[in-house]
């Protein structure tokens, strides 16, 4: 505890500071590693990489907006709507335009989402959990009360491609996950979302369309959780009304357990990545180890908790 | 007159567009404005009502309370409990207690450890629906002695003619409208959402002001533990899932700003009552039910943004 009460921290303590969620998420793997004799093993860890997948997916678009200082409540809605036109419009129109045109329902309610936030000043907050709302309803009046199933289970086999113990659902999740932490390191549109989300005023003093730009990463948040939401059901066959209730928080708590900040102008994907693989960790090896759900969901809000003391003792020292 | 009209429009659009809706309504679908369905509606709208008027104190603050629907859970799930094992008088005064406890713990790490409040809170929402699962061991919990016990008054009973669960909400919205404008607690309240800076250089205690406003919201949300527990006679560990949105919903709708230092209570119960007149609505008309959620989208985003924009003066940002 020397160091934390030191004026100055080591370089090496403050790099592991900054990273806490890797460390954390070192420290799991050593713990379930050594409770569990099936925990370390390739099949179970390629398992969870996809079951991270998912979350990780929407994930993404959330780092994305919550850099830019917004939030977006209603992608456990946009996934489940995806999902279920991919199967039910499968029989009328063929596969791969259902799954085009649930793709373009979570791209378009994106931009819905996105429009609202830019054109009327209202906070994301409100206009999501509007969306969060109507967006089930919407998926609710599409597949009646009951699960959507698809007549043709050659659909179910598409995801079923591995590299090693690696799930082609998982490799998607990475590949978006690195292509999207390339945009925001190294192009004109990942600098300005952090200018937006730091200083909305001076983004918008140095010449940035901060409509435009808002609009373009809440369209792209929405366009990732119905590729989440096509991916569920490849994996699942089945689209029910009631898919992703609740995820937008599960992903928030990833991306917060990541590091990422609500404030905005601070975050990436490398944390995110972090948090996702943490959080999935954690659900499988209290589910390995046998412990009944209620632990799992303890230790997850005690977590988060604890990432939100380490992150603001963090930011008192940089201060 | 022109003049006139826009500024009653600016201050009362909300009840005006209400009126029309239920006027609308009335024309078309039998049995909407009568005593009976009204009171039906009031009853259904109690539960997040009362709700919504703890967690108005803490949106006023310019905090977020999500973890009310776990909460809601948890507390219902301690009120049935107990009541089987400690008889109704007992169960309630834990419950009460429990639930300004909990709202406590929100409270402290919000409000005096000052760390964010959507993500406290959504971290407690988790943890309280791991204690419902650890204290019910995963089953549903009954009233054993139903059709006898007293309890059954704070959900299921008539007084006067009005259900008891729409009098307890009247009387949770008198009593905090007063609290809100008439006490000194009530304008910390304001002061610490309109400049949190300002409040605590004029020497109030902008943390404990959050702490009592979430020690609040943990308090009516026992309150409606209490209704629901009653009206249920039992409770499933699912039973108040999704109630922190709809709860924030009508706030919301009421035009309390998510800002903080703005806010009333009758406004919240008029959003909670638009809420539930506009479901009630939509089945009398014969729509299926989750026709509702599409329209409440709609009028949040329409109330909301026609509020700011008749605040800023345009309606574009």
């Amino acid at each position: 505890m020397n160091a934390t009460t030191s004026p100055t921290l080591t370089p090496i303590v403050k790099l592991l500071m900054r990273n806490h969620i890797w460390v954390f998420l070192a420290l799991t793997i050593v713990v379930f590693s050594s409770a569990s004799p099936y925990f370390l093993t390739v099949n179970n860890l390629g398992n969870v990489l996809t079951q991270a997948a998912f979350i990780g997916i929407l994930a993404i678009g959330m780092t994305m907006v919550m850099i830019d200082g917004e939030i977006d409540l209603s992608v456990g809605a946009i996934l489940a709507l995806a999902s279920a036109l991919a199967i039910g419009l499968q029989d009328h129109i063929g596969i791969w335009p259902a799954v085009f045109a649930g793709f373009l329902s979570g791209a378009a309610l994106g931009f819905l989402n996105g429009t609202l936030v830019a054109l009327s000043g209202m906070h994301s907050f409100i206009v999501t959990l509007g969306g969060l709302i109507g967006i089930r309803g919407l998926v609710f009046i599409y597949t009646g009360e009951d699960a959507l199933m698809v007549s043709d289970f050659s659909y179910t086999d598409y995801p079923e491609i591995y590299l090693g113990p690696v799930s082609l659902t998982a490799m998607i999740f990475f590949g978006l996950a690195l292509f999207f932490q390339w945009v925001l390191s190294s192009t004109r549109h990942g600098r300005e979302t952090y200018a937006v989300g730091d200083n909305i005023e001076a983004a918008h003093d140095a010449g940035i369309n901060i409509k435009r730009h808002k609009i373009i990463n809440f369209t792209l948040c929405g366009a990732l959780a119905a590729v989440a939401g096509i991916l569920l059901s490849m994996r699942l066959g089945t689209a029910e009304p009631n898919a992703g209730k609740v995820w937008e928080l599960w992903t928030i708590i990833a991306v917060v357990l990541g590091g990422t900040r609500l404030k905005g102008g601070y975050g990436s994907l490398w944390m995110t990545i972090g948090g996702v693989l943490t959080l999935a960790v954690l659900r499988n090896g209290l589910r390995l180890l046998n412990t009944p759900n209620y632990v799992e969901l303890m230790v997850m809000g005690s977590v988060l908790i604890l990432a939100l003391f380490i992150d603001k003792l963090l930011s008192r020292r940089e201060a | 007159m022109q003049t006139d009209l826009k500024a009653f429009l600016r201050r009362h659009g909300l009840l005006a567009g209400f009126a029309l809706f239920l006027i609308g309504v009335a024309l078309i679908a039998d049995g909407f404005l009568t005593p009976g369905n009204i009171f039906d509606v009031l009853r259904q709208v109690s539960i997040t009502g009362v709700m919504a008027i703890g967690v108005t104190f803490v949106v006023i603050t310019g905090r977020l309370d999500l973890s009310v629907g776990s909460m809601l859970t948890l507390l219902t799930v301690i009120v049935v409990d107990q009541h089987n094992v400690a008889g109704p008088g007992l169960a309630i005064a834990l419950t009460l207690v429990a639930g300004i406890g909990i709202g406590m713990v929100n409270g402290v790490l919000v409000g005096l450890f000052g760390l964010n409040a959507l993500i406290v809170t959504l971290a407690m929402l988790s943890f309280l629906q791991g204690l419902v699962l650890f204290y019910s061991g995963g089953s549903n919990v009954n009233v054993q002695n139903a059709q006898s016990t007293w309890f059954a008054v704070f959900g299921r009973r008539d007084l006067f003619g009005v259900p008891v669960p729409a009098l307890i909400f009247l009387i949770t919205a008198i009593v905090a409208a007063f609290l809100l404008n008439r006490t000194i607690f009530g304008r910390q309240v304001f002061a610490v959402g309109g400049n949190e800076t300002a409040a605590r250089f004029s020497g109030i205690g902008a943390r404990w002001t959050v702490f009592r406003a979430y020690a609040l919201s943990g308090l009516t949300t026992a309150v409606a533990a209490i209704i629901m527990g009653s009206r249920v006679m039992g409770a499933q560990n699912t039973i108040g899932q999704g109630y922190e949105l709809t709860v924030l919903a009508g706030v919301i709708l009421g035009g309390t700003s998510l800002l903080g230092g703005s806010g009333s209570i009758w406004r919240t119960v008029l959003g909670i009552a638009m809420l539930g007149f506009i479901q009630n609505g939509l089945l009398l008309l014969g729509y299926p039910y989750y026709v509702q959620w599409l329209v409440t989208w709609a009028v949040i985003i329409l109330a909301v943004w026609i509020d700011l924009g008749a605040k800023r003066g345009r309606i574009l940002a």
